[in-house]
């Protein structure tokens, strides 16, 4: 995680986006051009009927709004916003495998049990075991886990969103618009 | 059952077109997207195709058309290299904000993705370079595609979107239908500026003393011509133009400065240095106008009026935000602004345009690329189109001929696309069949596209081409001679007997190496019915001036060396009208 790194900040930022081939490489071309890193991405479906809801956490400078503007402006994008600076909620998920024998079995348990992590599979000589939590907490608990010998390692990377009732992406009643086409003739 | 017809892909494709009141298309026939060729004749003559010789000729005619125009320019290309001989034109549309549509055929479903024969996968290469684009894998989906691609093209800040559709999704059949609506959740691009905003901004119009308007593409796109020119006259601000912003203000009005920025006019680069407020109308701040962008406007608040959420504050910080199509937000912003005596700073200005005479063409018995702009302009008194390749020609073009008609000046501004006068000649010329078409090209960029004078000679269009022919890359070559030492490598060009390649086209071709041969020749060339190229051979090596070294500030600007001569056309007196 690049916290502290000097002038560059991971931005959390959560998109209501088409669900349509091409919208993720239409996405993820905008920061490229940037020279952003992703540092990591969530997709999933979300309450609404064909749209995907999307959480990045990039590594920006100040700069990330432009790119946000720029990505709002894709037909495939509903809606998008930085919500860094917000009160959210965030949570990312991780399966972690660790090899083990009869000593470090329980060990291991034990570490999960204060981790309030769940053991989904136990074989002779291995064990998975599944967190959700923060970031801080996952790093803490593989950290811990680091004495052991961690045979994969899988995290989901951030989900988030705003604290209390309201909408991260709200989403405004359709107005009749006048839509000015690129017009006709010319005169002064 | 069967009163609704059905109609294959490559049908409902020419329909879409009928309803969005297309009827031009250039372009070139391959494999993937012959079922568009085989339908032609059943739609002729409501829509016209016009082949070109190279793809990128095809997206840049349909790209002048559409500016010339102010419709959608519509081109084809088929599947792998047609598909990417157009993504030069597609960019440069993007860039400059052009409503193209291109249609694209791609290789039958069944390969897409196998390295099929002539498969490139366009719709991604075409990502960052486009609006939207869009595979089409069913042809049930044709027509909402191809109407969001004309809804998405046109509105908002316009912009290329590219249609991929494989060969025999447009050979099989559905039922074809036709929305009142597009609906897109996803596509905002409508607002209307802030009322706070337009207060704020009339607010620092009137406490400003030394305003100036630098109107952009924008105006144009949105025909602002009488409320751009409502706000100078009415306000008493004079008028800057970016290079796109060119025709968007009567080149010979009183209020009128020309273009600012890397070559632009010496008095304009000091007026932004010395302003006090920068009213940007449509138009984005670009590193051509601004110089180096710290020291730009040190001394001036900012009014933004754009099209674009994305461009408000991506360059500069705007005190007034107004953000919306320029001529709806022109409109309420001139109920607002009230007439303010500035004469201490119209005296500046004509002080300093004196002083500098940044247009001067200085006596010489060479024949400067100048002098033959300028004679253009004297023939035509600014009654024509005038489209331009890239480099010094295009400067001297925005710098020798003032343009009194609306939208006349067709050139390639953010991408810079050398090659782009001959075929945009073609797509102004078809959108304006009873105007004269003047395409002013430098011998490089001529040389990048004219094949096209087959196509131009078989379709007799009447477009006057006068190469700038200076035997060299003129503007790499000053660059090379201004911040390179000297050094000139690979800039020298050995160029053909350009009038034989005229003749080898059937068009005819004139010559002009001295300076009493330039009137005759466009007097010749405005005579002559049909298509002309002059080949103008001018002196080798003049240099582009003002100019601002890359990297520079705008106040830091090198002026033209000073002659003694009076300038090309001296700035008539700037008088306001009486508010
Ligand atoms: C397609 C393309 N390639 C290269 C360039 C870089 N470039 C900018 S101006 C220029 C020279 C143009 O020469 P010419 O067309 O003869 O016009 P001149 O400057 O001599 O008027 C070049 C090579 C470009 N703009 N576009």
């Amino acid at each position: 995680m690049s916290d502290g790194t000097s002038g560059i900040r991971p931005h959390t930022i959560i998109a209501l986006v088409e669900d349509r081939p091409g919208v993720l490489n239409r996405i993820a071309s905008k920061w490229r051009q940037r020279g952003f890193n992703i540092e990591s991405l969530a997709v999933g479906h979300s309450e609404k009927p064909g749209l995907s809801r999307m959480t990045f956490v990039v590594d920006a400078d100040t700069n990330a709004e432009q790119v946000v503007k720029q990505l709002d402006k894709l037909v495939d994008v509903v809606d998008i916003r930085d919500i860094s600076h917000e009160d959210i909620v965030a949570r990312e998920m991780a399966l972690i495998k660790i090899r083990t024998d009869r000593g470090s079995r329980s060990q291991i348990i034990d570490i999960a049990e204060l981790f309030h992590a769940d053991v989904l599979d136990v074989e002779p000589d291995s064990i998975i075991i599944e967190a959700t939590g923060d970031e801080q907490k996952i790093n803490a608990l593989v950290n811990l886990l680091k004495d052991y010998e961690i045979i994969e390692l899988v995290r989901t990377g951030r989900v988030a969103m705003l604290r209390g009732p309201a909408v991260s992406h709200p989403h405004p009643e359709e107005e009749d618009q006048q839509y000015e086409r690129y017009p006709g003739p010319h005169t002064w | 059952m069967e009163t609704k017809q059905e109609l294959t892909g490559a049908q409902m494709v020419m329909e879409a077109f009928i309803r969005e009141g297309v009827d031009t298309i250039f372009g070139v026939p391959g494999g993937a997207n012959l079922p568009l060729y085989d339908v032609l004749p059943e739609y002729y003559p409501r829509i016209k195709h016009y082949l070109v010789k190279h793809e990128q000729c095809a997206a840049h005619a349909a790209d002048a058309y559409a500016r010339v125009s102010g419709k959608a320019g519509v081109c084809y290309g088929t599947s792998g290299p047609g598909a990417t001989n157009l993504v030069t034109g597609i960019a440069n549309a993007y860039m400059d904000s052009i409503p193209l549509v291109a249609v694209t055929g791609q290789v039958i479903s069944a390969l897409i993705g196998r390295d099929g024969f002539q498969e490139a996968d366009i719709q991604g290469i075409t990502i960052p370079i486009t609006k939207h684009s869009e595979l089409v894998r069913d042809v049930n989906e044709i027509p909402r595609a191809m109407q969001e691609a004309f809804f998405i093209a046109t509105t908002g800040r316009p912009g290329p979107v590219l249609v991929d559709i494989p060969r025999d999704v447009l050979q099989q059949k559905g039922e074809f239908y036709w929305r009142d609506k597009v609906e897109l959740r996803g596509y905002k691009p409508f607002s209307q500026a802030d009322p706070n905003e337009i207060a704020r901004a009339a607010e620092l119009i009137e406490q400003s003393q030394r305003p100036v308007i630098i109107s952009g593409h924008g105006v144009i796109i949105s025909q602002a011509f009488a409320e751009i020119r409502e706000l100078a006259e009415k306000a008493g601000i004079p008028v800057i133009t970016t290079l796109l912003g060119i025709s968007g203000f009567p080149g010979t009005h009183p209020l009128y400065l020309g273009m600012p920025g890397m070559h632009g006019m010496y008095w304009n680069n000091l007026a932004i240095a010395e302003s006090d407020l920068v009213i940007g109308v449509g138009m984005r701040f670009d590193d051509r106008v601004t110089g180096r962008l710290k020291d730009f406007a040190p001394r001036a608040k900012i009014i933004h009026m754009d099209i674009d959420p994305a461009e408000i504050g991506k360059n500069v910080r705007p005190a007034a935000a107004l953000l919306g199509d320029v001529k709806a937000s022109l409109k309420e912003l001139n109920k607002l602004v009230v007439h303010k005596d500035r004469t201490p700073w119209f005296n500046w200005l004509e002080d300093m345009r004196r002083k500098h005479p940044s247009i001067v063409i200085r006596e010489t018995d060479e024949l400067l690329p100048q002098y033959v702009i300028n004679s253009i302009y004297e023939a035509t008194k600014g009654d024509c189109y005038v489209v331009t390749g890239v480099g010094q020609h295009q400067m001297w073009a925005a710098q020798y001929f003032w343009y009194d008609k609306p939208n006349s000046f067709v050139t390639s501004g953010g991408l810079g696309t050398m090659g782009f006068e001959v075929p945009a000649a073609m797509g102004a010329q078809v959108a304006a069949p009873n105007d004269t078409v003047w395409s002013i090209c430098g011998d490089g960029g001529f040389m990048m596209t004219m094949q096209e004078l087959a196509t131009i000679a078989e379709y007799g269009w009447p477009i006057k081409f006068a190469i700038i022919n200076n035997n060299n890359l003129g503007m790499v070559r000053q660059w090379q001679e201004l911040f390179y030492g000297n050094n000139i490598v690979a800039t020298p060009l050995k160029n053909p007997d350009f009038v034989k390649v005229a003749e080898a086209f059937h068009i005819l071709g004139l010559r002009a190496e001295r300076k009493e041969e330039v009137a005759a020749v466009i007097d010749q060339a405005m005579q002559h019915p049909g298509p002309v190229l002059i080949d103008f051979q001018v002196k080798h090596d003049e240099n582009c001036y003002p100019m601002v070294p890359p990297g520079a500030a705008l106040h830091e600007t090198i002026d033209q060396p000073a002659y003694a001569q009076t300038p090309a056309r001296l700035p008539a007196p700037m008088e306001v009208a009486a508010s």
